[in-house]
């Protein structure tokens, strides 16, 4: 069996340090397992999230040799083992403890969006018919784990903070999800311009790329919300509207 | 205790799975002040996990379909040790269930003719699983977390529950940590929802992550309580076992649905080898036939591949004891083989199993739609529980509610797949709505600061002592004694040494040790969680001790027989006043005769 040098950042919101550990390395191993060998033998208090060990629940995001990655999704088999693997936690977040971030804000800025309105039902038992052709493009949107990779990558909340002012692409697909939804009749676009900062996205696609559920961010979510701004901004009958209805 | 924030609520919830959520959002409609504590992040529950569907008479795919059908084959699932009441309300609220999800924004794969798609699953007579591919529980989890956070609920994620708080015999709120920063935090709450899930973390092989620990069966029971059906252990027949890091983690039965078939390691059909009396009118007979039902042939039966999950794990069982497994000791479950009958398979196969396709693939280098996959069985339910109400979820100590997974009833001896989403969605609003009710009639009651500080001294211990016991070690030795000793097939003399080694490993657990300090301690939470392990190991033990027969998910080596005696009784667990376990038999009220009639019709 192979041998392989774990350099795993420790420490809290004040101080911090990477450090090795030493880990044999066996075939069909990720490293979600890596991590969880050297807790149970080398640093039983280190700091990590985890469920489902799948790919399915987004719990276990961390940037694995600066990529953002899912740790229960990397086999090592696609890691260079000659080199140290640094683990570190996602840093467009503040941090917690270790391989642990602060998620919150992601959480916060769903709330800040406007939920759910369904038309009337079609039938007086309640129900609505939807065809799949209709639902296949949302149910892409509803596939996200929200393992908050894609707002880790962004510039606009990495480089430049903005998690205030912009949402970012895994709220940005929520609001497609919502937008698009076959029987929603809410309007976000005021939102998305005003608060939700969908300007300051410049399309670089980065978010795209490191998708684990391979949603495809930019094209699909992104810019057909940019255009219903423009649309609804732009548009000189509905501007002309706006005028008289305020 | 002034040093403790406190929180105070009317009803407080614990756990944010389906039936945690469910249950929140129906207590906070009803007008109360309704708090969720969650050991993790919101969306992140098993739930997540659920793969298959909701089980629901709809009847959109199969218009022959109906509440009593629904009924019918539950009871069948769980050998009739059910409780039918909770059955029965079951199979008639989980159709509006499921379409209330739909209002809320939760969108299920369509019907030519635009209506909710239904699947077939094992032991349910007609397509009947509402879904969404293979990724169904995250579907539902998302639709009740979007919708709960617009209704007023305080979240408090991370945190988890380490005793609950009683007044006069009444639970009055619970006690607990958040991860983040490791202080202790105190619920005042008029009432308490229990909705933590399963206890598979008692086991080596398991599809559940590391919070399924048992932590309400364990605070319920502690607070006079009782469990109720512990030897009931579910086994899924299909989990991965390759690679061995993800050895446990879940191939949902979807796949069979879909046509997918197991083998031996010499091509075998086995399953068509055992087909048990019960099942025998229902069940194809040949593999033409299987497949053209799940193919939506009204006229063909179902293929024994899709026979109640404890049959099918047994079978794997047998094949693999007597050396016909796969080099990996478990099986081959192929659906790669249906390009012989499907022009495009493979496209097929991606649609419906889309996240199969990709856990395959990335995990074990295997392709689904060209070769078979590795599976065997896998600890994945409890169908043992709180024994609660079946109109109102209230356990045995007033004040104390559960449902979902922790509370125990519906399922009986087994548990068919589909029926645990919709058993969430009905009596976690069930519990959410008389939960509510009881805060509204009763006030708030007197917290005891002794019992505070007794559950905080206990939870410092592992950073103040002088040992070197490492609690990954202690958890690691339970799982693999629950495992070899308490496992699919069960034999006394095996049981009763399992009591043995559960007595040492409290003793080594007394000696845990966790370094550094409170602040997002894994060590320290798994410290924490291993007096939970013990209660339901203990439990399970006992209980699959005093029921000497073969039943559902209780396989038992020295009784391989099923016996009539026990068809009509449960073992109820209970804390005794002096500390220690007490099994006691429990006789099942006899079936109303309404409902007879409709388990004879549908035999
Ligand atoms: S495309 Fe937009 S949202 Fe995505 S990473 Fe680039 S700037 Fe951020
Ligand atoms: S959109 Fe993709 S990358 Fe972003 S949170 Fe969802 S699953 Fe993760
Ligand atoms: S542990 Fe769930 S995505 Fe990795």
């Amino acid at each position: 069996m192979a041998q392989a040098t774990f350099r795993i950042w420790r420490g809290d919101s004040q101080n911090g340090s990477f450090q090795d550990y030493n880990v044999e390395s066996a075939p069909g191993m990720v490293v979600l397992d890596a991590v969880h060998d050297i807790q149970g033998s080398q640093a039983p208090d280190l700091a990590v999230r985890w469920n489902c060990k799948a790919g399915r629940c987004g719990s276990c995001s961390a940037e694995i040799n600066g990529n953002p990655k899912l740790m229960c999704m990397t086999r090592m088999s696609t890691l260079d083992l000659s080199q140290p693997i640094t683990v570190e936690p996602m840093r467009a977040f503040p941090l917690v403890r270790d391989l642990v971030a602060h998620v919150g804000s992601n959480y916060r800025a769903k709330k800040s969006i406007r939920p759910f309105k369904p038309r009337p039902p079609d039938f007086p038992d309640g129900t609505w018919r939807m065809h799949q052709r209709d639902v296949d493009r949302v149910q892409e949107f509803r596939k996200c784990i929200e393992c908050f990779l894609c707002q880790d990558v962004c510039h606009v909340l990495r480089n430049h903070g903005l998690h205030e002012q912009f949402i970012g692409p895994r709220l940005f697909v929520y609001s497609a999800a919502l937008e698009m939804h076959p029987l929603d009749t809410e309007s976000r676009a005021g939102a998305l311009k005003h608060s939700h900062g969908i300007g300051f996205c410049n399309i670089t696609k980065c978010c795209t790329k490191v998708c684990p559920e391979e949603i495809t961010i930019t094209d699909n979510a992104i810019i057909p919300l940019k255009e219903r701004v423009v649309d609804e901004y732009y548009d000189p009958i509905r501007r002309l509207f706006r005028v008289f209805t305020g | 205790m002034p040093h403790h924030p406190v929180h105070e609520y009317d009803v407080l919830v614990i756990g944010a799975g389906g039936a945690g959520l469910r249950a929140a959002i129906e207590a906070s409609s009803a007008g109360v002040k309704v708090g969720v504590v969650s050991k993790s992040l919101l969306g992140k529950a098993h739930t997540v996990m659920a793969e298959g569907g909701i089980a629901a008479a709809l009847a959109n795919t199969d218009t022959r379909d109906d509440w009593r059908v629904h009924f019918s084959d539950t009871m069948r699932g769980g050998q009739y040790v059910n409780n039918w009441r909770m059955a029965e309300i079951h199979a008639k609220e989980a159709p509006d269930r499921v379409r209330e999800l739909e209002a809320w924004g939760a969108l299920f794969d369509r019907t030519p003719d635009g209506r909710i798609l239904q699947r077939n699953f094992g032991g349910h007579r007609y397509p009947r699983l509402a879904h969404v591919g293979d990724r169904t529980g995250l579907e539902m989890i998302r639709t009740l977390q979007d919708h709960g956070i617009h209704k007023g609920i305080g979240f408090h994620m991370e945190t988890t529950m380490l005793t609950l708080l009683q007044d006069a015999g009444r639970v009055i709120g619970a006690f607990g940590y958040e991860r983040e920063r490791g202080r202790f935090q105190i619920f005042h709450a008029k009432a308490v929802v229990l909705a933590t899930g399963g206890i598979g973390r008692a086991f080596k092989i398991t599809s559940n992550s590391w919070e399924y620990t048992g932590d309400g069966h364990s605070l319920a029971y502690h607070a006079g309580a009782a469990l109720i059906d512990m030897e009931f252990v579910q086994f899924h027949p299909t989990g991965m076992i390759w690679p061995p890091g993800g050895r446990g983690i879940l191939v949902t039965e979807a796949v069979r649905g879909e046509g997918g078939i197991l083998l031996n390691k010499d091509g075998r059909r086995f399953m068509f080898d055992d087909i048990p009396p019960a099942y025998r009118n229902q069940t194809a007979d040949n593999e033409e036939e299987g497949w053209r039902y799940t193919q939506g042939d009204k006229n063909a039966r179902r293929p024994p591949e899709l026979l109640t999950r404890d049959h099918v794990a047994r079978c794997i069982v047998r094949e693999v004891r007597q050396g016909r497994g796969s080099p990996h000791g478990g099986v081959f479950l192929d659906v790669s083989w249906i390009k012989a009958k499907l022009p495009n398979a493979a496209e097929h196969i991606k649609k419906k199993l889309p996240s199969m396709y990709h856990q395959f693939k990335q995990l074990a280098d295997v392709d689904i739609t060209r070769e078979p996959m590795e599976v065997g069985p896998t600890t994945h339910y409890v169908m043992g529980g709180v024994r609660v109400d079946a109109e109102t979820q209230m356990s045995d100590v007033p004040g104390l509610f559960a449902a979902g997974e922790c509370a125990a009833g519906i399922n009986g001896a087994n548990r068919l797949g589909g029926n645990s989403l919709s058993d969430l969605l009905v009596f976690g609003k069930r519990a959410g709505e008389h939960a509510a009710a009881y805060a509204k009639a009763n006030g708030a009651g007197q917290i005891n600061n002794a019992q505070i500080e007794k559950a905080e001294r206990a939870a410092m211990e592992p950073f103040e002592r002088n040992s070197a016991v490492n609690p990954y070690q202690v958890q690691e030795q339970l799982q693999d004694m629950m495992q070899d000793l308490v496992g699919i097939v069960r034999r006394e003399e095996e049981m009763l040494c399992a009591l043995d080694r559960l007595r040492e490993l409290r003793a080594q657990a007394a000696q845990v040790v966790v370094p550094g300090n409170r602040e997002y301690n894994n060590g320290w939470h798994t410290a924490l969680d291993l007096d939970n392990l013990f209660t339901v190991s203990e439990a399970i033990t006992r209980a699959a001790l005093e029921r000497r027969e073969c039943r559902g998910a209780q396989f038992r080596d020295d009784y391989p027989e099923k016996d009539s005696t026990y068809g009509a009784i449960s073992f109820l667990i209970r804390k005794a006043a002096d500390g220690s376990m007490q099994v006691s038999r429990e006789p099942i009220p006899e079936l109303r005769p309404d409902l007879k009639q409709i388990i004879e019709e549908f035999k």
